[in-house]
Formats: structure tokens, sequence, C-alpha cells
């Protein structure tokens, strides 16, 4: 089967995830999508594959227009996708889920399914035990029965989401090598990733997109350096800045181990000194956040101490977190940072941690009115949060943190922000270093990493590089590492 | 006002499906309610209950809780009050021994609030399927207590404990024609000082931020454990006074029986449910179903029509106004 997707165009409110994408697959062919998260990758294969409709733009199968509604039209055109975690029924045999989803049938020929079940298997040597349920198997393994069933259900392209993100070594190479399998038979394979090593030794093409467009095609063999630049594209602007000294430790992890469904973070040594910035760089999902919401205290190790100042304060509630000053400004600006429906003056009285009955609503707007003058927000003290723009969100949670801070933990400072307030809202976070905070940010952009930090650690699924001088990296360098060169 | 207007069409359907005339059984409703100054001050009994689990409802829904255990609160308040009654009944003096049941329920009501609020927060139990399962046993224990230790002397039946005298009644406000019960004070007051507390209390801005996002307001620095807990305990307190109400009020039994409840707690879910944050929607919504609850008494009566009727519109009226607020909301989404 013959692949085409035209000017594909789909927006998220004002986020344009797909902006005119087009690509073509021809038939027995492995077709790489690379691109940073938020590139638009899971965004144009949900699209093929019929969980949501495009805004615009047309895909063609064999050169002839399809319209693919919803994911069981999709897979009776013949594609057929595995997303990132798989979706399939813990509490249910192999054999159940593996009949799930097919068509048109009120008795299931269960002896038969058994049968296509380990014919397919064994063809590319999965193991599967057809009588064992969903939930003792390993996300490789689920992988593998999900693959299976869509390949029973007819599907000639086969799309893969972040296929390797929890599988082991062997069952990578299992993997690969049954794609390549597929591929041979004529199967089109979509692999989505963002590690460049799995990209350039499956993939015969690579598309690389960047901020919802096709920033270009790579056929093997590849140069890394290239597909970097293609991935992240390149500012070689470095703007000049003050050197600081940094003083005492603000605050350490020592030996810090973190663990949670997706991820392990293991025997982590780290200390951000007053007056210092520490950038957190790495594909999302690679640690940076769980070691953000340990440093806050909003998550406990499951080994190792955390000190604020010389204090420890391993395993203690994440109030006292925040009365030793540290404070933690989260990606999610509503719902996590703000609270989506109050005001900006509620917000103020929320935070007054005096002793009394009654809101002093007065103060508490005079206060908000301060600040948002302080801070340039567009909006005013009745304004409820949701009602700003995302660059004014970003202005309120800064204008929201306490005075005087030990350590300040951010989340993508300025992502999705214009340059204007993007530049506004690192003088403010450098005013306070300068002040003696030690700030600990994570960033996707390689740019703003390299210019703000004066250190770097890189993450990647879990392990951790670094620190990397910021003076002294590139932007090459950068972007291999995040890629997964050099672990 | 339209789902008002769309419920009792509704009704009407209905009626004249049943063979019944609707504009007879309307107006008997209404007659039935507020027809004579005792029918009104009946309805008036029923709609203190109402108020005040209203009231307390009022607290658990801004923080984003259903507290469906409020049956079981207010099951507690009534039997807490009873035992104190008991206890007191020979002893002090009727109004000392009434204050003292009032506290008693108060505190009946809210331990088992907070037994609910405690398994959410700490056993990982919804507040829907704990405040069931309390509800299941609150209910239960009534039964036990009147069959049982608190049985009168000689009968074993569950009609209820032994009616207290005149002394341990609340008092009714007389301003002729009219009776009021003084418990329908009690209600208004509680349902005043709630409103007051969402408005400007930091309690209240509190709660409705843990409403909002309780994630959002964990990280803010809002104590949400502690917080959620004092909405339990001040909800089902104010459960466990409409409970007290149920036993000492002018028109009320005075005794101790299995169901003593009696639906108001469902009922005022259902207000709360219409009336949102508002408090004075709260106020007049709980009127009405006050009102329609006891007006539809009559309709066996003279009708031969089950007094369930008035349930029906109740419930209809819940389903038609919600209806409504998603096709609104639906429209005003297409819109954009």
């Amino acid at each position: 089967m013959h692949v085409e997707l035209k000017d594909i165009h789909k927006s998220f409110g004002p986020v344009r995830a797909n902006d005119g994408i087009s690509l073509v697959a021809e038939a027995g062919t492995i077709r790489g999508l690379l691109g940073e998260n938020g590139a638009g990758k899971s965004t144009l294969m949900k699209i093929l594959s019929g969980f949501s409709r495009p805004d615009g733009g047309q895909i063609l199968l064999d050169g002839a227009p399809v319209s693919v509604t919803s994911p069981a039209e999709a897979i009776r055109l013949g594609i057929g996708m595995l997303h990132q975690d798989p979706l399939d029924f813990p509490r249910l045999l192999v054999l159940d889920n593996f009949l799930l989803g097919s068509p048109g049938r009120w008795i299931a020929d269960r002896r038969r399914a058994r049968d296509t079940l380990s014919a397919l298997a064994g063809r590319f040597a999965f193991t599967l035990d057809p009588d064992s349920t969903c939930a003792s198997l390993t996300v490789g393994e689920r992988q593998q029965l999900e693959i299976v069933r869509l390949l029973w259900l007819g599907a000639r392209v086969l799309i893969l989401d972040e296929p390797t993100s929890a599988i082991s070594a062997p069952q990578r190479i299992t993997l690969f090598a049954a794609l390549r399998a597929m591929a041979e038979e004529g199967k089109v394979v979509f692999f989505v990733s963002h590690k460049l090593e799995e990209v350039q030794s499956l993939c015969d093409t690579v598309t690389v997109l960047r901020r919802g467009r096709v920033a270009g095609e790579l056929s093997m063999p590849y140069a890394t350096g290239r597909l970097v630049e293609l991935m992240f594209g390149r500012d070689p602007q470095r703007a000049p800045r003050a050197r600081v000294t940094p003083g005492v430790p603000a605050l350490e992890l020592a030996g810090v181990t973190l663990s949670d469904a997706r991820l392990t973070v293991a025997d982590l040594s780290f200390q951000v000194c007053a007056g210092e910035v520490v950038g957190l760089a790495g594909l999302e999902g690679s640690g940076q956040h769980q070691f953000l919401q340990a440093c806050a205290g909003l998550v406990r190790p499951a080994a190792g101490r955390v000190r604020v100042a010389g204090h420890d304060m391993t395993g203690r509630p994440f109030r006292e977190f925040l009365a030793a000053k540290v404070a933690y400004v989260p990606a999610g600006r509503l719902g996590e940072g703000l609270i989506p429906g109050l005001t900006i003056t509620e917000h103020v009285a929320l935070a007054d941690r005096r002793r009394a009955v009654f809101v002093d609503r007065r103060a508490a707007a005079q206060s908000a009115a301060q600040r948002i003058r302080e801070f340039g927000i567009r909006g005013t003290p009745r304004t409820t949060v949701e009602e700003l723009s995302g660059g004014n969100q970003q202005r309120t949670l800064l204008a929201l943190l306490p005075n005087d801070l030990a350590a300040l933990l951010v989340e993508h400072p300025t992502r999705g922000l214009d340059v204007e307030s993007a530049e506004y809202v690192w003088g403010r976070l450098l005013e306070r270093r300068a002040r003696g905070t030690g700030i600990v940010f994570a960033s996707s952009d390689l740019d703003e990493l390299l210019d703000r930090s004066d250190r770097i650690l890189v993450f990647f699924t879990g392990r951790v590089a670094g620190p990397l001088d910021a003076r002294r990296t590139s932007v090459e360098q950068l972007g291999e590492l995040i890629g997964g060169a050099g672990f | 006002m339209a789902g008002v207007t769309a419920t009792l069409g509704l009704g009407a359907v209905i009626l004249s499906f049943l063979g019944a005339s609707p504009l007879e059984a309307y107006r008997l409703i209404v007659t039935g309610a507020a027809g004579s100054p005792e029918r009104i001050a009946y309805a008036l009994t029923a709609w203190a209950p109402i108020l005040l689990c209203s009231a307390g409802l009022l607290l658990t829904f801004a923080a984003g809780v259903w507290n469906i255990g409020i049956e079981g609160q207010v099951i507690l308040g009534a039997i807490c009050a009873t035992g104190t009654l008991r206890a007191l009944e020979h002893g002090a003096q009727g109004w000392v021994g009434v204050m003292l049941a009032g506290l008693a329920a108060l505190l009946g009501g809210g331990g088992w609030g907070v037994l609910a609020g405690a398994l959410r927060a700490y056993g990982n139990v919804n507040e829907i399927f704990g405040g069931l399962g309390l509800n299941f046993i609150a209910g239960s224990l009534t039964v036990y207590l009147v069959l049982g230790p608190w049985a009168r002397t000689g009968i074993a039946s569950t009609s209820g404990t032994l009616p207290f005298g005149d002394a341990l009644w609340l008092p009714a406000i007389r301003i002729p024609p009219f009776v009021v019960p003084a418990e329908v004070i009690v209600g208004l007051v509680a349902v005043a000082l709630v409103s007051g507390t969402l408005g400007g209390a930091r309690f209240g801005l509190r709660l409705k931020a843990i409403g909002k996002s309780a994630r959002a307001a964990y990280i803010r620095g809002v104590p949400i454990t502690r917080e959620m807990l004092w909405a339990f305990a001040t909800c089902g307190g104010l459960g466990g006074l409409a409970g007290f109400v149920l036993v000492t009020g002018a028109y009320s039994r005075h005794q101790l029986f299995p169901l003593i409840s009696g639906g108001y707690g469902f009922l005022a879910i259902l207000v709360v449910l219409l009336a949102g944050h508002h408090a004075g929607m709260g106020i007049l919504v709980s009127a009405f179903f006050a009102a329609v609850s006891t007006g539809s008494l009559q309709l066996p009566l003279q009708m031969q029509l089950d007094s369930s009727m008035g349930g029906i519109i109740e419930g209809m009226l819940v389903l038609v106004v919600l209806m409504l607020r998603g096709l609104l909301s639906r429209l005003a989404g297409a819109r954009r």
C-alpha cells in the first residue's frame, strides 16, 4: 500500500499541532517520524489512524482519497496504530484481548483465533501465552499482542508511537526484526520516535517534524549532526551574560533514587547553590519532572537524602518545603500552578499565611493590583486566571511567589511565550538569582538552556549526564546528548 | 424558570396519562402546602431539615465532593439528640436538655461526616461509596435502638421510641394567623452563615480552591486534607442538627424511629445540585421542594393518586434543569 498525506492541518485552540504536513510512504518501507515533544508526530499519526479528524488536508491510500473517521474505519482500510501505552484490558486473557475488536461476529471462534494467534506470534518470534492474563505481561509483550492483533485484523499500514520507551533491550531487538519482516512483506511501517539512534538503525527514510511542520526528509545513511539540526533548529546568537559567583548550597540531593510506574532515576547526587542557575535538558518524560518534584518535596525519593539550605528534609511533608523557602512553578500553569475559576485577588488571598478567620478582601485586592502593575500582567484583580493568556499566567505565577526564596524550581519557564514575555520572565528570574536564590529549570529549548544556565544536567530515559558547563557546550553536543548519544 | 415550566408541562402529560386532571392535581398540591396556616406550618416543618442539610452540602459541594453520607449524618444527629434527651428527661430543665441535645446532634452528625471524609482522605474510599455504607450503618443502628435498648416497655415494634413530653419540644412562633416552627429560623441562619463563610472567610476560599483544583490548591500550600475534613465535619454537623429538629421540632413526632431522615438529605443534594454555589437560590429551591413534598400528600386523599407524584415532580425538575444547562453549554460551545 502507498500512503500519502497531503497538507494536513490540525489545531488545538491557538496551537497549530500540524501546520500543513505532507509526506509519501511507499509499500515495503519503514518511515521514521522524528521530532521533539510537541512537534506534531503523534497528532499526525492519530489523524492517519482515525483517532482525531484533521482540520484540513487529505489522506490518500494507493492514490485514492479516503476519509478515516474512526479507528474502526482505519482498520477496515488497513491502518492500525500501536499506542505509546498499549490500549488493552489488563484483566482479560491474552486470547480475549486478541479477539476484541474483531468485526461482525456474535460468537467468537476461539479455537481458530488461538491457532491464528500462535501462528502469527511464531512468525515474528513473539512469545505469547494465550491463556495468561494481560496484566501478567510486560509492556513489550503487550505490544507484541497488539501488533499481531492489528495484523490479524488486516493492517497493511502499521503505526508505532514511541514503541521502545518502556521495553527491554532484547524485546527491542525482537521488535525491530519483526518490523523489518513486515516491511519485506510489503507493509508500510511508521515509526514515531525521538531517539536518534533507533531511527538511524531502523528506518529507510526519516521525516523530521518541528513545530507542526516538516523540517526536512533524510534517507539512509544519516548524518547525526544534520538530524539534530533539523530537529531543534539553531540560533547561533549567544547573548552575553553576567558572571555570578555561586554561594552556599541552596538545595542538595545525595544518592537519590526516584521511581514511578514508567521510569526510575537511580542514585543521583546534585546540588544547586545560592545564585546559580541549573538547566535540566532532555526530552519530556526522561525524568526531569520527577526530579523537580522531588526537589520541591512533592514526591518522596525511594532512597537518598534531600537537604535544603543544609537541613535534612528527606521525607518531610510538602508544606515544610514551602516553609523552608522552596518554591515550585509547574508546567501546567492552569490546574497545577493556578486554580482555574479563582481571580488573581483570590490567589493572593490564598497565599496569605496569617491566621485570620476572614479574608481581607481589600488588602488582597490592593496587593493584587500592585503585583499586576509591577509584573505588567494584562488583567485586573478580578480577572479569573483562565481568562489570562499563557504569558500573563506565567507572569502571575511569578508575581505570586514569596519574596525571599532559597530555591526556585521552574518547569518550562517560557514555553508558549512570545519573545518579549520570555525575556521578561527571565529578567525576573535572574533578579532573584542575583538576590541569592538557586534556580533549577527544565526546558526543551536548547538555546534557553545554553543561554540561561550555569550548569546543565541532561536526562535520557531516567539516566543523567553532566553537569555540563553551559559556556563550553554547543547546541550540537547538547542535542546529541538529549537524543541519547553517549548514554 | 424555564425548567419549572417544562417540568410542570411534563408532569401534566404524566398526570393526564394516569387519567387525572393536571390542573386539579397542581391545585391540590398548592393548597396542600399553603391552603391553611396549619398546612403552611407543616410545609415549614419540612423546609427546616432541607435548609440545614443544604447549608452543609453547600460547603462540601464547594470543595468538589459529594457528601452522599448526609442521610446517615442526619440519622446520627437524631440518635444523639434522642439519647441526650432520654438521659436528661427527668434531670434537667427542658430548655437545657434541648440545647444539649442540639449540641450532641451537631457533634454526632459531624463525627459521622468526619468518618466519611477520613475514609476518603486516608482509606482512599470514594466519599460516595463511603457515605452510602455509613448511611446503611446509621439506618440499621436506629432499628437496633428502637427495637432493643430504647424499645417502649412491653412493645416490640419499629414504630419508634416513647415520644417526649412537650417540655422537650422546640418552640413555635405565633404570628397570627400563622405559626412558624423555630427550626426554620435555625435553618435560615445556617444558610446565611454558610453563605458568609463561602463569600468571605478564608475557610470558604480554601474550600473553593480545593473544589476547582485540588492539585493546584495543594501546590499553592492549601492544607487540603485538613480543610476537607472540616468541610465534612461542618456538613455532617448541620445534617446532625437536621436530625435534631426532626426529633424535637414542634410538629415532629418527638421520637426516634427508623428512616427518620426521611430522604431530606438526598433532597438537599438535589437542592444544591440545582442551586450550585448560590445560597439564595438554595433557599428558594428548598422551599419549593418542601412545598411540593407536603402538598402532594393531599393527592391520595382527594384524587386516588399516590403521593409519590411529588417526588416525580422534584426529580423531573432536577433532570430538566440539568438537561437545559447541558444543552445551553453545548450551544455556547457550538457558537464558539
